[in-house]
């Protein structure tokens, strides 16, 4: 440990060359992923290990009668059944309070329905047998008897005055007077900044129009998966892919009545998440079947359950105005969201009002938002949740405003550009931001001033995203040999591993090579937030760096002692202790100190447990070149330009492959991605050949430009990378699309038929 | 004394619409309980996903974080993410 006075000490490193920060180092989990030996959520086996499945609703919106498991409990194999009376009942408003509202009635609910299900695909009961194909033939044997009910499938069927309300405990909040009745629409949110209605007043110009988008799913590789194994006195363990393991041990905890401490969650690798996996589905049901059939119990979904009863993200409708004068000054802008929640309240429409304009300096705003229910899955976190719909709608209306005013479009975002001291429409004014020199480097950049083709178009969005802190822990362990090991409590999904070892070995100054990066399970780190906010390498980041520097302090510590010089005598410099005073004394490297540690107090390691603050906001800018063609209606991104402030990028190729991965996220929400439900509220496309992503083979390249405006509140200027592209590309591509055509595009996906119509007149 | 400033929604069911407001105290939490003398009630709203600027900062989970006379502190929704 180091000194007590030491810790939480920042030091300044701006304006500082560095060493290791900004190398495209080898990846920590390169070989074993490239080999095919790293364990994913489905990878586990433990010894005597069974098999979980669930048992799905097949209807969007019906009473649950009557559940009968005796002819699948009597299966030749069958160990368990599990349905919702297994489980505790939890009080209607016992909520998690803290970072984000959590309601763990609803979430329980979710996970496995009690009285009533709200979509197609929600779990209604489980079963564990000896192996895969009787668990499943004993899932088809458990009988369930509904009653039927008419589904609401969009929010536009859910707020009719007559429809079918899906909770009769819910009436719409923040709404004054508060309802009397019960609603779909579960919530109303309203930001304003200055006067919006003087504002219009005194615009020259007003343009207006409103967007509508689909439900999409994170699509993410690996499906849910779990192990959970429980011990005669209640230890459990759990094996899992997840973005936290703190996530997934206090969630499954409270779901099955459980202590924190008899839960413990071992990460597995994980295959994408998105903000997907910020939520449990399967833990819960695999421990309650573990612990009934006192076996261990592996569940893995198919992906057919995962789009049918995962968290995709909100559809919803995004209706923007905006007034500006004659020389392109926005004067006001107005926005109006309504997102589908799902099955329980939550959509992220509060973040869509809050992100819409954020990119821009405009001194009258007012957002209001709408969080309605429907009879689809719950919606899930998923990369920069609510604001991609809400810069859909503003993006596309500043380029009908730019048509308008006659005004380059990327001329006109540039004159109202946010800058440091910038009002943000919730309120806040932005510290040190980059969204100005994005546009720049846009404006820069070969591809806005390439020729374009017959039929072809090109389009430019720009995106904004928060970027969060919040509770991070960290501890370097200096091995015997002077190797080291930076253990940490977040998943690594996108490079946190390499961007925590480069930090360590930018404190440590030894070669990054020497150190082992380690995702820990729950009993071996303090607790950490979850992988999400685009928050790791920025506030666990931050712990790696103040828990290095406690090592350091310790490792001058033991110099000391082993010089016999006074602590103030040793300076760090280069991974070697330098005893200033005395010539005598030769440098000592990590390695003679840590070899000298039984001696000096014995082993060496430094920690750091915080509450990160000072996340920079993140700005992105892209670029889209697309072809139509006018037989079809099939687009092509011919090509395509992301461009972002990431503050500093720690592993610039991981950084340009948050870039790549959040482009491409984007162009498929635009182009192709929706559920397409029947009219009775079943999800037609379950699995990939349907539900429609794009592959490598259909984009070009993803050209990136990394921009580094460092955020005054990390000491290497760190910003959140993740989000922030997604943000973007749905207008990008809009834009590029109604350029080609000749017509404004409105609806999302712009798949050929939908695009056809348009093209058409239809 | 700080600038509190309450989301409209709060403002209109505990404020009589009312978003600014003058409050001296020395903390987050000394400010909330300020702010519950006044508007019975407010203090368990403003702690469900709640999160706050003081001066531009944005805190997730507020607790004790310094106020000073001078100082804007905004409530806002908490910022989950993907």
């Amino acid at each position: 440990m180091g000194n007590e006075e030491d810790i939480g000490k920042i030091i300044d490193y701006s304006g500082r060359e560095f060493q290791y920060i900004g190398k495209r180092t080898i990846r920590p989990d390169g070989v074993d992923k490239v080999t095919g030996r790293a364990n994913f959520g489905a990878d586990f086996t433990v010894n005597g290990m069974i098999h979980g499945r669930v048992v799905r609703s097949p209807h969007a919106h019906a009473k649950i009668k009557k559940i009968n498991v005796d002819k699948a409990l009597k299966l030749d194999g069958v160990k368990a059944v599990i349905t919702g009376k297994d489980f505790p009942e939890i009080d209607i408003n016992d909520k998690a309070v803290g970072e984000v509202v959590v309601s763990y009635y609803d979430m329980a609910h979710n996970i496995i329905a009690r009285d009533k299900v709200y979509y197609d695909g929600h779990a209604v009961a489980a079963v564990a047998a000896t192996t895969p194909d009787i668990a499943e033939k004993a899932a088809k044997l458990i009988e369930v008897e509904y009653d039927v009910l008419k589904p609401v499938m969009t929010a536009a069927q859910a707020m009719k005055k007559n429809a079918p309300v899906l909770h009769k405990h819910i009436h719409t909040a923040g709404v004054e007077p508060a309802p009397e009745k019960p609603s779909n629409v579960a919530s109303r949110t309203e930001f304003k900044l200055g006067d919006p209605a003087a504002g219009f007043a005194d615009a020259d110009v007003i343009v207006e129009r409103e967007f509508s988008t689909q439900t999409v799913h994170q699509g993410y590789i690996e499906p849910h998966a779990c192990c959970a194994s429980i011990s005669a006195d209640g230890n459990t363990n759990i094996w899992c892919s997840s973005q936290g393991q703190f996530m997934v041990r206090a969630y499954t905890a409270k779901i099955c009545g459980m202590e924190t401490s008899k839960v413990k969650v071992i990460p597995a690798e994980i295959g994408g998440g998105f903000g997907g996996k910020t939520v449990v589905y399967l833990e819960p049901l695999a421990v309650m079947l573990a612990k009934k059939a006192g076996r261990p119990v592996k569940m893995v979904m198919t992906r057919d359950e995962v789009l049918r009863a995962t968290g995709p993200t909100s559809g919803g409708t995004a209706r923007a105005r905006i007034g500006a004068k004659k020389d392109g000054t926005i004067v006001a802008g107005e926005l109006e969201l309504v997102y589908e929640a799902g099955a329980y309240p939550g959509s992220p429409v509060a973040l869509g009002c809050m992100t819409g304009f954020a990119p821009y300096d405009i001194k009258n705003v007012s957002c209001v938002g709408w969080d309605v229910l429907v009879n689809r899955p719950k919606a899930a976190a998923y990369r920069a949740p609510g604001a991609p719909v809400a810069a859909f709608g503003v993006e596309c209306t500043l380029d009908v405003l730019a048509e308008e005013l006659g005004m380059c479009p990327l001329e006109l975002r540039m004159k109202n550009a946010a800058v440091e001291g910038t009002q943000a429409p919730y309120g806040v004014k932005f510290n040190r931001i980059g969204y100005k020199e994005t546009l720049e480097a846009a404006k820069a950049h070969p591809h806005w001033s390439a020729p374009l083709g017959p039929n072809q178009g090109r389009g430019i969005a720009s995106g904004f995203w928060f970027n969060i802190g919040g509770t991070s822990s960290a501890e370097v362990m200096v091995n015997e040999d002077g190797t080291v090991i930076v253990a940490t409590g977040n998943p690594d999904i996108g490079g946190s591993r390499a961007s925590m070892a480069l930090m360590a070995a930018e404190v440590l100054g030894i070669d990054v090579a020497r150190i082992k990066p380690l995702v820990a399970d729950t009993e071996s780190v303090p607790f950490s937030m979850l992988t999400g906010g685009s928050r790791v390498t920025f506030a666990t980041g931050k712990a790696v760096i103040e828990a290095a520097q406690d090592a350091v302090n310790d490792l001058k510590r033991r110099a000391a002692k082993i010089w016999d010089v006074d602590v103030d005598q040793v300076e760090w410099e280069n991974g070697q202790a330098v005893c200033i005073e005395s010539t005598q004394h030769k440098p000592l490297s990590i390695a003679a100190i840590a070899a000298k540690a039984d001696k000096t107090g014995g082993a060496i390691s430094g920690r750091a447990n915080i509450n990160a603050t000072g996340a920079g906001p993140g700005f992105g800018t892209h670029i889209c070149d697309v072809e139509v063609d006018p037989e079809t209606g099939y687009v092509t991104v011919l090509r395509y330009t992301a461009i972002q402030d990431v503050g500093k990028a720690i592993h610039p190729s991981y950084v340009e492959g948050q870039l790549q991965g959040g482009a491409v996220q984007g162009i498929g929400w635009a182009l192709n991605e929706e559920y397409v439900y029947s009219e009775d509220g079943r999800l037609l496309n379950t699995g990939f050949l349907d539900y429609r992503m794009p592959v490598a083979s259909d984009l070009p390249m993803i050209d990136t430009v990394v921009v580094e405006v460092p955020n005054p509140g990390h000491p290497y200027g760190v910003r959140g990378v993740g989000e922030t592209p997604i943000v973007p590309p749905l207008a990008a591509v809009a834009n590029a699309v109604s350029h080609a055509i000749g017509k404004r595009v409105t609806d999302l996906p712009l798949s050929p038929p939908r695009l056809l119509a348009v093209i058409d007149g239809k | 004394m700080a600038k509190v400033v309450l989301p409209l929604e709060v403002a209109r069911a505990f404020a009589d619409g009312e978003t600014d407001h003058a409050v001296e105290a020395r903390d987050v939490r000394a400010l909330v309980r300020a702010l519950e003398e006044r508007f019975p009630g407010i203090a368990e709203r403003l702690s469900r996903g709640t999160a706050v600027a003081v001066d531009g900062e944005i805190y997730q989970d507020w607790f004790l974080e310094e106020v000073r006379p001078d100082s804007e502190v905004r409530f806002l929704p908490a910022i989950e993410g993907g």
